[in-house]
């Protein structure tokens, strides 16, 4: 029932629309995977300030061409944009709250957290090399489980969307062949499988599909009840998909390392890390055509840093850790600024 | 009564008068003529804007990979590699499993209603049918991904597999392993869909039969079936062929249905229970999140593929009745 809210939301948008005429009401595009937490965080905010969030999620690459296109105040992307495209459109980046991609499966008897899987495993099976559920690969990081002889099916996003471009990025990152072969986008050739659309399509195509394997974002396995599977991470070790293991991907990230602080989380080392971690991203300019409501969308911004947190977990997103809000909060006040070069918002 | 009568003679007697309200008539018939013709227009200025904007949209594709695309199976889009062959198979082979499936099964309901079926039945089964109709597609899709994909890959696809495995060819088109959705799927959907358009049009064509004929061929001793075969179909065919024209125009643009249960696969195998896509599919799955110019243009090449073979189609299916009018000499 998942769309039906989304349907009602985007009823909800299209409405909002009309009114931003009037009341000075935040506009945002983009992702559609942060887009629960974003609707909540606008209501909440709402109710204390009477500042609304008109906020359409379309997926990152409408928002990007929307932001670029300057028909909303902020863009919201699952990819960060390079530095060089930063610079070249003037726009600045910063993270916004993360979560976790989790492999789903639908395997007769076996049990959330039963199965172990690692990257390199994972991204064969992707590709097509692995076929059936007994291969030696899965049989070894799985001694002693009793697996069926069925064939796997595949199932992977059919839109383009950032959980994909995470996943691939991910894969790419594992296995050589992936990344010669396949590569990393938002939608790429899958060598085999069932397309499905949305985090919702791929869960109910899980569910319904014996033998079947996918990727969700962790709070849709969650809600519908799938069999999520434990990974091998960077280290070695073998982790379960937590807001702790997310989080601890987190911390290991050099978020300064890149511009933007567009730091892919998938692949972090460290013992507790969970491989494929995931950051969603906000877009605004740097010389914002009109600084008011810029101000009023990092003022939002910087109250969901402070106060949402605990709204983000709720829903099974990560908060960003402090020392990240504050390297953002300082890049606000440094690089947003209006025609006259004051800072549009300033940290009280 | 009289005195009235003679005031409109008078009336109408006043020459002036009379022009000035035929010219009135004369306005309002321009305007009218007017009004209409530019209705009329609008179609084929609406219809001229469609064709332009999917030209000029499509042309990066076109400059890039030329009649090439028609002809790739490779939708890649890390390398921005496009070609269309996958949807237009995918769009085709739906469609033909809709028509195989769905044309029989709306005539043998359109001439059991109008020919066999009791009174009260058939108002039942008529209101049923045209219940079908009403339904959104979205619901088909609902209703194939959650309801029929999971019964048909549980029970009829492993019997479909096991029945065929040993005939040569048919076990390449129902090669396993069973997904539940695929091409197969999407073509059962689609003619549960068009049923209700070709059997209402169907129905309709049949009671415009004039009784005679049929009780002429009665008269002389013709089975239910030799009156069908004989007379209603051949005096109805241009209404049926409309009728299943206009199913089939529907089966090749579905979108939201097909999307559901097709899987979504850029590929073509033999196998017609795998996973494939269809034009409006993959318009509809990926356009939102397509970036870059090549990638949006292919969207739009794909539209102006479908465009074309909705043409064809119906430019078929006019070539056909001329042949068929010929052919019968009417």
């Amino acid at each position: 029932m998942r769309f039906m809210s989304y349907a009602a939301a985007a009823c909800l948008a299209a409405a909002f629309t009309i009114t931003t005429a009037q009341a000075a009401d935040i506009s945002g595009a983009g992702a559609t995977f942060p887009y629960p937490v974003y609707g909540k965080w606008a209501d909440a905010y709402k109710k204390e300030t009477g500042i609304g969030l008109n906020y359409q999620s379309i997926g990152s690459g409408g928002g990007i061409k929307q932001i670029k296109a300057k028909t909303v105040t902020f863009g919201a992307s699952d990819a960060p944009l390079s530095g060089k495209d930063l610079d070249d459109s003037g726009l600045a980046q910063f993270p916004m709250v993360m979560g976790g991609i989790v492999p789903v499966v639908n395997i007769e008897g076996v049990k959330p957290g039963d199965l172990t899987i690692d990257g390199p495993t994972l991204a064969k099976i992707f590709m097509g090399e692995i076929t059936k559920w007994d291969d030696p690969a899965i049989k070894k990081l799985n001694e002693g489980a009793s697996l069926p002889s069925s064939a796997i099916a595949v199932v992977h996003r059919s839109d383009g969307s950032g959980t994909t471009f995470n996943f691939t990025y991910y894969l790419s990152a594992v296995s050589d062949d992936w990344k010669s072969k396949v590569g990393t986008e938002k939608a790429v050739e899958w060598p085999v499988g069932i397309g499905a659309k949305g985090n919702e399509g791929v869960a109910n195509n899980v569910a319904n599909t014996k033998g079947s394997i996918g990727y969700v974002e962790y709070a849709y396995a969650l809600q519908n009840k799938l069999t999520y599977t434990k990974m091998i991470n960077k280290d070695g070790k073998t982790v379960a998909p937590t807001s702790d293991t997310f989080a601890a991907a987190a911390s290991h990230a050099d978020w300064s390392s890149q511009p933007g602080f567009g730091v892919i989380l998938a692949n972090q080392p460290g013992a507790d890390s969970w491989p494929m971690t995931a950051a969603t991203w906000i877009l605004i300019y740097k010389q914002p055509k009109d600084p008011a409501a810029a101000a009023e969308a990092l003022k939002f911004f910087a109250w969901a840093y402070k106060d949402g947190g605990k709204m983000a977990e709720e829903l099974d997103y990560v908060p960003m850790p402090d020392n990240v809000v504050a390297e953002v909060e300082k890049m606000w006040s440094a690089d947003i600024k209006d025609s006259a070069g004051k800072p549009v918002f300033a940290m009280n | 009564m009289q005195e009235e009568t003679a005031a409109i003679d008078t009336f109408l007697r006043d020459e002036a008068q009379r022009a000035r309200i035929l010219r009135g008539f004369r306005i309002g018939d321009r305007t009218f003529r007017l009004l209409t013709e530019t209705a009329a227009i609008a179609v084929l200025v609406i219809l001229a804007g469609v064709i332009f904007s999917l030209i000029y949209g499509s042309m990066p594709t076109w400059r890039a990979f030329g009649l090439g695309f028609l002809t790739s199976e490779s939708w890649n889009p890390v390398t921005e590699k496009f070609g269309a062959l996958p949807a237009i198979y995918g769009t085709l082979l739906t469609s033909i499993i809709a028509m195989l499936i769905g044309v029989p099964i709306s005539l043998g309901i359109a001439i059991f209603l109008t020919e066999i079926c009791p009174e009260k039945l058939r108002r039942t089964i008529g209101i049923a049918i045209e219940l079908l109709a009403g339904i959104p597609s979205i619901i088909y899709g609902i209703w194939g991904l959650f309801v029929f994909a999971p019964f048909f890959q549980a029970y009829v696809q492993p019997a479909l597999i096991d029945i065929f495995a040993n005939i040569p060819v048919l076990n390449q088109l129902f090669a396993g392993p069973p997904y539940g959705i695929g091409l197969l799927t999407a073509g059962l959907i689609l003619a549960i869909m068009v049923l209700p358009f070709i059997t209402s049009i169907t129905r309709e064509v049949f009671d415009t039969v004039p009784p005679v004929l049929k009780e002429a061929a009665y008269g002389i001793g013709c089975t239910r079936w030799e009156v069908m075969r004989r007379v209603v179909i051949p005096y109805t065919r241009v209404g049926i062929i409309g009728g299943v024209m206009l199913g089939l125009g529907r089966a090749l643009g579905e979108t939201m249905a097909v999307t559901f249960v097709i899987g979504n696969a850029h590929r073509i195998v033999p196998s017609i229970m795998a996973p494939g896509t269809t034009i409006s599919a993959s318009i509809a799955n990926e356009f939102t999140e397509a970036v870059g110019e090549l990638y949006t243009s292919s969207l739009v090449a794909l539209g102006l593929i479908l465009f074309f073979i909705t043409f064809i189609v119906l430019a078929a299916a006019r070539l056909m009745l001329m042949r068929i009018e010929k052919k019968a000499g009417v």
